[in-house]
């Protein structure tokens, strides 16, 4: 590795940036009229123990060849890595409030290409999961440093394809492959276990050969341990299912699934920031 | 001009063999291909491969979407991957997976599916890919091939991984007569005019090629002068090659084992309507239905696929035109 992007290993530095994270979510997706606000907000401890931690990358060189892959599955919480994308450094902050309108490098979906820092253009769930999988084939076969990290969702693991990657992964011992589920329980038409249950999805990772964590998903310094075990595990994929609550840190959406498909209308981003305003501040006083 | 053909060929091979003898040509010259295989690796010959250059090689048992995905993310790191099946199950079942994980991205991931159309014979009707044509050339950044034999097919796929971008190619898995050599041209957007005859134009892909190469003569006896082209890139389409023909003789048919709809038939269709033309097109294939088992010449003589098929369609539609 010939160059590392500088670590925050401070944790009340990397709630502040959890806290920023949701609010540029709040605004962008307030100002797009439309995207899936209870995943972003909730995944931003992740996005933020990733790309603030984890993840060995350079935002001002985002082709670096021995980067390592971040590979977002579930394509339609892209507010989320946007923003950790724009807060590291790799574009312009401005140009969160472009999201989903015409001409903008933030499509609705990511699209490899458009914008520096992503990986792979996706949406259709399970489809990232198999590119992941085939980057780290590459990666283990010609021996390379790099890792290949995937962000799934749940509801993403009642698609048949998920199971296919799972069980090629595994057939090649891919040690290099850590996935992190955000087990959040919602998807468009409800809960997880009322729609098609998953459960027990920790067995049948296991089943299929995989390592298992499970992590309090709005925790960052375990997220950040639970993705440091996983590259001490050399023979077998990882999967960390992170416990989340949709919408955390926001109370009007929390747990709801009404919030799975939907944005804020002004009204409620100004009270959205007015509850993050106070978390921030509760955790200068730390 | 015409372009010369052995009109007596001693050999019958697979167009599936072609693209096994590419790859390892390929694979040979580039260490970053890679080649992914579900299951099928000696049926569309991808064995070959996998035997000398292993290191590059991922079978991914029978998950095709899986196939398509993964392959994705090889060429994301630079390399070029090729995947391989049969036509009902790739593109037949991954087709969401090539439209995003691969067009979109628009990476270099060659498409490769073999046992195509009816000459696939006793396997049925599953396994008779009919629809697969209409599938790919409507994606963006694919380009699409039907080779008409196994050197065209060999060439077909050293044309398609010099392009660096998505590419699908159709193969079959019965023998046809090698009539073609290594000095007959192959490009994108090209097409190759066998025989030149100013009654009526016949635009053929893979398999039909042959027949209708035979089907030509057949009609000559009987005082019909019939031009015969393989029409092998279907995206891009040679427009150049049918407005000739269209008005060389005004009377346009095309003959592919693909459905009437949606195949390199209504591709012609497409440049046809857009052309100040009246020339007058038939579209000749499997007409809006599902086949049966049986010999792939047996399939071939019933939907009239086949020389005299060929041959008896093209003499009906002579008719009604000069009518």
């Amino acid at each position: 590795m010939s160059k590392k992007f500088p670590r925050v290993h401070d944790p009340k530095k990397l709630k502040l940036i959890a806290n920023m994270i949701r609010r540029d979510v709040v605004d962008m997706l307030t100002e797009a009229k439309s995207g899936h606000s209870a995943g972003s907000i909730g995944l931003a401890d992740i996005f933020t123990a990733l790309y603030f931690n984890v993840l060995y990358h350079d935002p001002k060189d985002p082709d670096w060849e021995e980067r390592d892959r971040l590979v977002l599955s579930n394509g339609h919480v892209c507010p989320v890595m946007y923003a950790a994308l724009a807060n590291a450094g790799y574009f312009p902050k401005e140009e969160l409030l472009t999201l989903r309108k015409l001409g903008s490098r933030l499509q609705g979906h990511p699209h490899r290409g458009s914008l520096p820092g992503i990986e792979n253009s996706s949406g259709p769930l399970a489809q990232g999961f198999s590119i992941a999988v085939g980057m780290a084939i590459v990666a283990k076969r010609e021996r390379k440093r790099w890792r290949v990290y995937t962000v799934v969702s749940d509801g993403e693991q009642q698609e048949g394809q998920v199971w296919e990657a799972a069980m090629l992964a595994s057939k090649y011992n891919l040690g290099n492959l850590t996935a992190i589920m955000d087990r959040n329980n919602i998807q468009i038409d409800g809960f997880t276990e009322e729609i098609n249950p998953i459960e027990p999805i920790a067995a049948k990772y296991r089943a299929f050969g995989w390592n298992i964590i499970e992590v309090d998903g709005h925790n960052i310094k375990k997220l950040i341990d639970a993705c440091n075990e996983s590259k001490a595990v050399y023979e077998r994929p990882t999967m960390i299912i992170a416990h989340t609550i949709p919408g955390k840190g926001i109370p009007f959406m929390e747990f709801l699934t009404e919030w799975h498909g939907k944005s804020p209308t002004k009204e409620q981003a100004l009270e959205a920031h007015r509850i993050l305003e106070l978390d921030r501040r509760e955790v200068e006083e730390e | 001009m015409a372009v010369p053909y052995n009109e007596n060929p001693k050999e019958k091979k697979a167009t599936r063999d072609g693209f096994g003898k590419a790859l390892v040509e390929i694979g040979e010259a580039d260490k970053n291909a890679w080649v992914l295989t579900a299951d099928v690796s000696e049926s569309t010959r991808t064995h070959w491969f996998a035997e000398k250059f292993p290191s590059r090689f991922v079978q991914v048992g029978i998950a095709e979407q899986n196939m398509a995905g993964a392959a994705a993310g090889i060429a994301t790191c630079g390399k070029q991957a090729f995947i391989s099946s049969f036509g009902a199950f790739s593109p037949g079942r991954n087709w969401e997976q090539i439209r995003v994980s691969i067009c979109y991205n628009n990476v270099p991931v060659i498409i490769h599916a073999s046992h195509t159309g009816i000459t696939v014979g006793p396997d049925g009707a599953s396994h008779q890919m009919l629809e697969d044509i209409a599938l790919m050339r409507t994606l963006p950044n694919m380009n699409v091939l039907v080779p008409s034999d196994m050197d065209q097919a060999k060439k077909a796929t050293h044309l398609l991984y010099e392009q660096k971008m998505p590419g699908y190619m159709r193969t079959s898995r019965e023998k046809i007569p090698t009539f073609t050599n290594e000095d007959t041209p192959m490009g994108l957007g090209s097409s190759n005019l066998f025989i030149e005859g100013d009654d009526v134009a016949i635009l053929a892909c893979g398999p039909m090629v042959w027949e209708s190469l035979l089907a030509a003569k057949e009609l000559k006896k009987e005082g019909i002068s019939a031009s015969v082209v393989d029409l092998y890139s279907v995206k891009p389409i040679d427009k150049e090659m049918i407005g000739k023909m269209a008005k060389k003789t005004g009377l346009i048919v095309t003959a592919e084992e693909h459905q009437v709809h949606g195949g390199m038939g209504s591709a012609v269709a497409e440049v046809l309507a857009q052309m100040k033309t009246d020339a007058v097109l038939k579209i000749h294939g499997i007409n809006n239905r599902f086949c049966e088992s049986g010999s792939a010449a047996e399939l071939m003589a019933k939907y009239k696929l086949d020389s005299s098929g060929i041959a008896e369609v093209v003499k009906e539609e002579v008719k009604k035109f000069k009518s």
